[in-house]
């Protein structure tokens, strides 16, 4: 090797390690800078996905519209009633399963996020973090059709509008700070073990059968040991999707389990994730 | 020792390598990497390189495929997290490679939008430079299409111009100008070289020796991982062309 100092002939020239990962704040400040790169990203992506089709930005809601649609065949029209007794079925299916549909995609986009964009990771030098942050703003702009599709379901099956749907978005806007820190760690992860890509639709299809899309855990596990429900309860998504019902559908409660499980895991989650996500900042190019 | 000019890139011992998935003979061959996973091999890409680049230099990077020169640059460019040893540079040097990824689907002019962004523009400096940089790729009149539809050498064209249009104090060319008809290519190294004249430093990987010979002030020759030979342009490249 040779004898020249380097490091010493860099920091006497004033040069920074390159690469090197910055501090939190300023490593935010950066992605605020760049906050409209995630924003563009987003919605060029949902053009790109749908641009192909004959019935274009249609399919943002019609999708999720036709899951609902077999969940609702299956479970509302072929199996029994006892487990959703005294709720209007279909608006209690479309709020659940539209809000679920928010969870699930921004965790399985969340988690493809640096993975599924390498070629851009390898050739651009940004802020990692934008990357999921933009797959979890995708889910917002195709969630707001969403929700005024549902807004019409509501009403059309007289669940009439009450001053409590202005809370709804309030609601969604604590799910997805709880989004965002599921999808930075699902990204993460993703990065160090890509097999996390072959469990996550399997633990998706777990929480969304734990969640109540399609029955009520409230009435299910009315008659069973309540630590059953406290456990069932304990499940942020649930908590979100039993917020938002309880504003839009008549007869749907809450709890202060709910409400207070909701904010905690929102904060832990976010703030969670961005530490996460951040710490291994350095090694998103290498894989 | 006293330089005359201001170093902007300083590379101290770098040492890189790359986890891989073998499979066959070379998963079969290191038994001792089985215990841990199957299959996993490492690959030392580069094995102790150092230099230092000064302000105004303009380098190029020669050596055979697969010696390293590639992964040089996007360690320079700190999207790989070298092994050991280190990078320092003034500011984040800038890779302009011609894989740089845009979305396909969308039209040239979004990725225009898109690109800029990436590169840290915001939107209003993006649409202000987008005439300049529309203009530069040559191929407005495609511009509305998508990126799918354009030749390889329309797409490298628009990706280079949209990397361009930045200023970087240290810009990494990863074999761009061998992409492009004459003309293009003509027009890439006068901007290169005015680069060069902002008090940059441009590095430059090719396998096209007259490219080299025309932009560059320096050569370095990567050969297997290590830093073979670094010095004139002439020297160099004599010695490279013997070595085959």
């Amino acid at each position: 090797m040779t004898d020249i100092d380097y490091a010493a002939l860099a920091r006497e020239a004033g040069l920074e390690r390159v690469g090197a990962r910055p501090s939190l704040p300023s490593y935010l400040k950066e992605m605020w800078q760049r906050r409209h790169f995630a924003t563009r990203l987003a919605k060029y992506q949902i053009e790109a996905s749908l641009a192909q089709n004959r019935l274009g930005l249609a399919w943002v809601v019609l999708n999720p519209l036709l899951q609902a649609a077999v969940y609702g065949l299956v479970f509302g029209v072929i199996m029994d009633r006892s487990s959703r007794a005294g709720v209007n079925f279909i608006p209690f299916l479309v709020s659940g399963f539209f809000v679920f549909h928010f969870f699930g995609r921004s965790f399985s986009q969340g988690a493809k996020a640096i993975t599924g964009n390498a070629s851009l990771v390898r050739s651009l030098g940004f802020p990692r973090m934008l990357l999921p942050v933009s797959a979890v703003v995708r889910e917002i702009y195709e969630l707001v059709p969403m929700m005024g599709v549902l807004a019409v379901i509501l009403i059309g099956f007289g669940e009439l509008p009450t001053w409590r749907w202005l809370l709804v978005p309030f609601i969604l806007a604590l799910m997805t700070l709880f989004n965002t820190g599921v999808a930075l760690i699902a990204a993460r992860l993703t990065v160090h073990l890509r097999d996390v890509t072959q469990i996550i639709p399997v633990v998706t299809r777990l929480l969304m059968y734990m969640t109540g899309i399609f029955y009520s855990i409230e009435e299910v596990l009315a008659d069973n040991p309540p630590w059953m429900l406290t456990l069932a309860q304990l499940n942020p998504v649930h908590d979100y999707i039993q917020m938002v019902r309880t504003c839009v559908l008549e007869g749907q409660t809450v709890n202060s389990l709910i409400v207070i499980t909701a904010f905690v895991a929102a904060v832990v989650f976010f703030i969670a994730g961005i530490v996460f996500f951040w710490s291994a900042e350095e090694r998103y190019g290498r894989d | 020792m006293t330089e005359p000019r201001n170093p902007t890139v300083v590379v101290d011992n770098l040492h890189v390598d790359y986890k891989t998935f073998a499979s066959g003979k070379a998963a079969a061959d290191r038994r001792s990497l089985m215990s841990r996973q199957r299959g996993i091999r490492i690959v030392h890409a580069l094995k102790g390189v150092s230099f230092v680049a000064h302000e105004g230099e303009s380098i190029g990077v020669i050596g055979h495929n697969g010696s390293g020169k590639s992964t040089l640059m996007r360690t320079i460019a700190g999207l790989i997290q070298p092994a050991k040893g280190a990078v320092y540079g003034a500011s984040r040097p800038a890779l302009l490679g011609v894989n740089a990824a845009l979305i396909n689907g969308l039209t040239g002019e979004k990725n225009v939008m898109l690109g800029g962004l990436a590169l840290g523009m915001s939107p209003e400096e993006v649409d202000a430079r987008r005439d300049e940089i529309i203009e530069f790729s040559g191929i407005r009149e495609f511009i509305d299409l998508p990126m799918k539809a354009y030749s390889s050498g329309m797409a490298a064209r628009l990706r280079f111009s949209i990397a361009i249009s930045r200023e970087h104090q240290v810009l990494l060319v990863d074999e761009a100008l061998a992409v492009g008809d004459k003309a293009f290519r003509e027009k890439s190294e006068q901007r290169i070289r005015d680069l060069r004249e902002q008090a940059g430093t441009v590095f430059l990987v090719s396998h096209s020796m007259r490219s080299i010979l025309d932009t560059c002030t320096r050569v370095l020759w990567i050969d297997h991982g290590t830093l073979r030979m670094d010095g004139d342009p002439h020297d160099v490249i004599d010695a490279y062309k013997k070595s085959k």
